[in-house]
């Protein structure tokens, strides 16, 4: 790191009140300076709010509407509009990028995810191979054992 | 590290910042954004723990018996909106002009008790219709994780209106930019919970 960027961070923070130098968006320049929430603009909001709301709606409609027809086709639709929705999330209301706080955020982020991952299908592989393994009983059934 | 020079013709020393700090504000955001990264953590287990006992019924009822998508849309609806006037309000923070962030941040906090009266409206109906915590594995599963996302919501709330009485007291100074764009992460990271919950829960659930 250069004393002009150092410079540029101390007159960075200096111009938040001013309320100049956040025109040019996000995901350019001194990424690292950046402070988070700090450089959304009104297109880069809206754009993730109509994407938003595309990818709520469509889940909704195919449930609702009941249009596949197949349970197990729906769920991994909604699960893969899911999970792209909170990418766009992501990047259009958290600003996240991979240069923000020196690449800090997103180092976290992706560990997370790694302990996110491991937990739920650590979670419901075993509990789910349990529960093939155990001898078959209904609720009733399991009251009445001694 | 300071370095100590001086210019010629001048008395005093003069400091030069040699290395930059990666924090510009002293390690909050990115302070706060791990406190989220644990929260991500909490929801993860939770999440975990609807996956396994999300089908055990106990011959009670089952979320397609329970769960009206129709409200679960507005909800769904009234948080999408909430985040996107909150980014409204970062934006006119941005611009320092007061009354229309607070007039942004109003609005969002009237979406936020719009949803909570929902969800509230929704659990009383459950608990009169006996879909109580303890009725099954399911329904503990289904209160504990969809519960505690509400609270987070309930104690966002209470954070955006202290943040409404500061900002009106001192003004958009640097400490209340920062703690704006604080609960500005906290309230996104709300919305990206919710799409888990409605996806996993409500929409998975009501499939047959």
């Amino acid at each position: 790191m250069s004393a002009v960027t150092g410079a540029g961070l101390v007159r960075k923070t200096q111009d938040d009140g001013a309320g100049q130098g956040h025109a040019q968006g996000h995901g350019q320049g001194h990424g690292a300076h950046h402070q988070r929430g700090a450089h959304g603009s009104f297109r880069s909001y809206m754009t993730g709010f109509v994407l938003s709301v595309v990818l709520t709606a469509i889940p909704f409609w195919l449930v609702m509407a009941d249009v596949l027809k197949d349970t197990f086709l729906t769920s991994i639709v909604i699960m893969g509009l899911a999970a792209v929705q909170i990418v766009v999330h992501m990047i259009y209301f958290l600003h996240m990028n991979t240069k923000s706080e020196g690449g800090w955020t997103f180092l976290a982020l992706v560990f997370t995810l790694t302990l996110v991952v491991i937990t739920l299908v650590g979670s419901i592989w075993v509990m789910y191979h349990m529960d093939q393994n155990m001898m078959p009983m209904s609720p009733h059934e399991a009251l009445q054992r001694p | 590290m300071h370095e100590v020079t001086a210019p010629p013709g001048a008395t005093a020393p003069v400091f030069y910042e040699l290395e930059a700090h990666a924090h510009g504000d002293g390690g909050t955001l990115i302070g706060f954004w791990l406190y989220l990264m644990s929260d991500c953590l909490i929801f993860a287990i939770l999440f975990a723990t609807y996956g396994v006992l999300g089908r055990n019924y106990a011959a009670g009822p089952s979320g397609a018996d329970l769960f009206d998508l129709r409200l679960v849309a507005v909800n769904t609806g009234l948080l999408l909106l909430s985040s996107i006037t909150y980014g409204f309000a970062m934006l006119e923070m941005e611009k320092d002009r007061v009354d229309t962030t607070l007039m942004w941040l109003a609005v969002t906090g009237l979406f936020g008790l719009g949803f909570l009266g929902i969800e509230l409206y929704e659990f009383a109906h459950l608990i009169h219709e006996g879909a109580t915590p303890q009725r099954s594995g399911f329904l503990s599963a289904f209160f504990a994780l969809v519960g505690t996302h509400g609270l987070h919501v309930t104690f966002g709330t209470i954070w955006l209106v202290v943040l409404m009485v500061q900002v009106r007291q001192r003004g958009l100074v640097i400490e209340n930019q920062r703690r704006l764009m604080c609960l500005s992460m906290f309230w996104h990271f709300l919305d990206v919970v919710w799409i888990g919950v409605f996806t996993f829960v409500y929409l998975m659930g009501s499939m047959r």
